[in-house]
């Protein structure tokens, strides 16, 4: 915490007794996470060679620290490692070893120090309700918290789906006013990282191309980094062939099932969710939701609780109960405009009969060669 | 009932007839593969995925379908600027005091089913229009609502410019929902469109039923054809 000459992420990783071997093997596995050819990779060991480590400090708001749980699970343990490290000298409510007075010093020091400089994690929402005495710290309120260090942040991530989008704290009717951190800082990079919690490598692999290229990666339009949410859990699905070959799972014990198909009819919110589970997977790339047979839940969408029931893929429709969809209010409307259609040409038949007579009459008036017309 | 003379018109032109026919097999199209797509056959077999495709050609179709629904669209558009003063955009877009007040007849000729009147307009009437101008906006939502959710598996530019659709009404799931939700609208739109051109042909026996093929309608001859 107070090293003037900051060393850089290769001298603390010998001071932890990393070896030359291991560490070129951590940036082999980044350079391949962040997407980048084999070529690159001398560029990714030249900047962890000579790139000081990142001042980093890591705030738990709203949230039930999954995403930690999920972070300090990463594969390639080396830069959770060296983030966690940083982080546990700097800030972080779960895992540093100071607290109370000391660790608001701690944050406050390093907020002072790195002006600018540090890198802050958000994991969890901002409650803004009730002045957002929902979620205090230190005897101040988690708006204060982000608002004072995200003024001085050079740029900010934003951990999971609470922090990304409010995930289960903003589902409706979301009583303490959850928001996400890109609602509240304004004017500073945010990076959000969906996912409840996000995978691991997602995670490491967001802040080494921080470490990497001192710039934030290529987002997409929902402020996602491209280079793990540019493809839906579709699209990677190893079951995807089924899709396509209209091979359903049409109940959780059918044969269907056991063969393995598609999990649309399901409800698998694979089809759209933005996420990397279909080529990273979960716990070391051993499986993830749909190789065990569940459908996806969606959950680093935005507003997934709400968008219920997981097993069906149309939610209900808000106003007609929890068994409504959009195909029932559809049928139903399709339905009504039938018999309305029906009732209104039983009418005009009725009145049709006064009309033919008319058009008789006038066709007589003219000359009468349509009379035998009308006398159908 | 006065002495009525009636001539001929000629209202809808090659293009528009054609615009008619080409929309009404897309939304066909687009309807039911996209109500299989949203609700898929249950088929229980034992086969293997790579022995069949039928629910990636439904979504082909679907796209397809899509591609020349909206291209057609766009024509039309340009065809309410170009066409004759029957297709042209003043029709949809109500915005004369008589128009208004036609409406009004129309509903009720329509709903109250009270004695019909001879039309000033020989095109479009003025509910009949509005409705149109309706059916307009829903065709645009669901262009970019479908557009939008096929950006995320396309490189192809015209998909990529509806890209910030997705984002902006909160992800695929919302756009999906609404994509859908638009899908009963046609549905509807379709049952009472059909019914009513029947209704009209058979209570004032001007020929609008045949006018979407030959393009005539019946007038009477005191009738002056509308200049809008």
């Amino acid at each position: 915490m107070d090293d003037e000459k900051k060393p850089t992420i290769w001298e603390s990783a010998q001071a932890r007794g990393v070896s030359r071997r291991d560490f070129i093997r951590a940036c082999t596995w980044m350079t391949a996470s962040l997407g980048l050819a084999s070529s690159s990779m001398a560029q990714v060991v030249k900047a962890l060679e000579t790139k000081p480590r990142l001042p980093v400090v890591w705030f738990h708001f709203q949230e039930c620290t999954c995403c930690s749980e999920s972070f300090i699970r990463s594969s390639h343990p080396l830069i959770a490692e060296i983030v966690l490290d940083k982080i546990s000298l700097d800030y972080t409510e779960t895992l540093q070893a100071a607290a109370g007075k000391q660790a608001e010093e701690a944050l406050h020091r390093t907020m002072r120090k790195y002006k600018g400089e540090y890198l802050m994690l958000v994991e969890g929402a901002v409650p803004l309700a009730d002045d957002g005495v929902y979620c205090c710290i230190g005897g101040r309120s988690a708006l204060d918290i982000v608002q004072e260090a995200g003024r001085d942040a050079k740029a900010l991530i934003a951990w999971g789906s609470c922090a990304s989008n409010g995930c289960i704290q903003a589902a409706h009717p979301n009583p303490t006013g959850a928001t996400p951190v890109h609602k509240i800082v304004t004017g500073k990079p945010v990076i959000n990282v969906p996912g409840c919690p996000p995978i691991a490598e997602v995670m490491t692999g967001t802040v080494a191309h921080l470490l990497t290229f001192d710039r934030i990666p290529q987002l997409d339009g929902l402020g996602r980094p491209k280079a793990f949410y540019s493809r839906r859990v579709h699209d990677t699905c190893y079951r995807r062939p089924n899709y396509d070959a209209g091979l359903f799972v049409n109940s959780f014990d059918d044969e269907n099932a056991r063969r393995g198909y598609c999990l649309y009819q399901m409800g698998c919110r694979g089809p759209v969710t933005y996420n990397a589970c279909g080529v990273m997977r979960w716990n070391n790339g051993v499986s993830y939701p749909i190789q065990s047979g569940h459908g996806c839940i969606g959950c680093s969408e935005a507003k997934f609780w709400d968008n219920g029931p997981f097993y069906r893929h149309l939610a209900s429709f808000p106003g007609f109960g929890i068994e409504t969809t959009a195909d029932k209010v559809g049928a139903v409307a399709a339905v009504a405009t039938a018999a309305g259609i029906a009732a209104h040409a039983i009418t005009t038949n009725i009145r049709k009969r006064k009309i033919i007579k008319e058009g008789i009459e006038t066709s007589e008036d003219m000359g009468g060669s349509a009379a035998s017309k009308g006398g159908e | 009932m006065k002495k009525s003379v009636l001539g001929l018109v000629y209202v809808w032109e090659i293009p528009v007839r054609f615009y008619h026919w080409l929309n009404f097999l897309a939304v066909a199209a687009l309807a039911v593969t996209g109500y299989l797509i949203g609700k898929p056959l249950a088929i229980q077999g034992a086969a293997e995925a790579s022995f069949s495709y039928w629910f990636g050609v439904v979504r082909f179709i679907h796209f397809v379908a899509a591609y020349l629904f909206f291209f057609n669209f766009l024509f039309r558009l340009y065809w309410g600027f170009v066409g004759n003063p029957f297709a042209s955009w003043k029709n949809f877009i109500l915005h004369r005091k008589e128009q208004f007040k036609e409406m009004g007849e129309v509903l009720k000729v329509d709903i109250l089913q009270a004695t019909v009147k001879p039309m000033d307009t020989i095109g479009h009437n003025a509910l009949a229009g509005f409705t149109y101008f309706l059916t307009f906006l829903a065709f645009a939502f669901q262009a970019m609502t479908g557009f939008g959710m096929y950006s995320a598996m396309s490189d192809a530019w015209l998909p990529r410019l509806f890209a910030w659709v997705v984002p902006l009404m909160g992800g695929d799931f919302a756009v999906r929902q609404w994509h859908h939700m638009f899908m009963w609208f046609f549905i509807i739109f379709s049952m009472v469109h059909v019914y009513l051109v029947f209704y009209h042909d058979y209570v004032e026996g001007r020929g609008i039923l045949s006018s979407m093929a030959g393009g005539w309608k019946f007038v009477e001859k005191e009738c002056k054809p509308e200049n809008s």
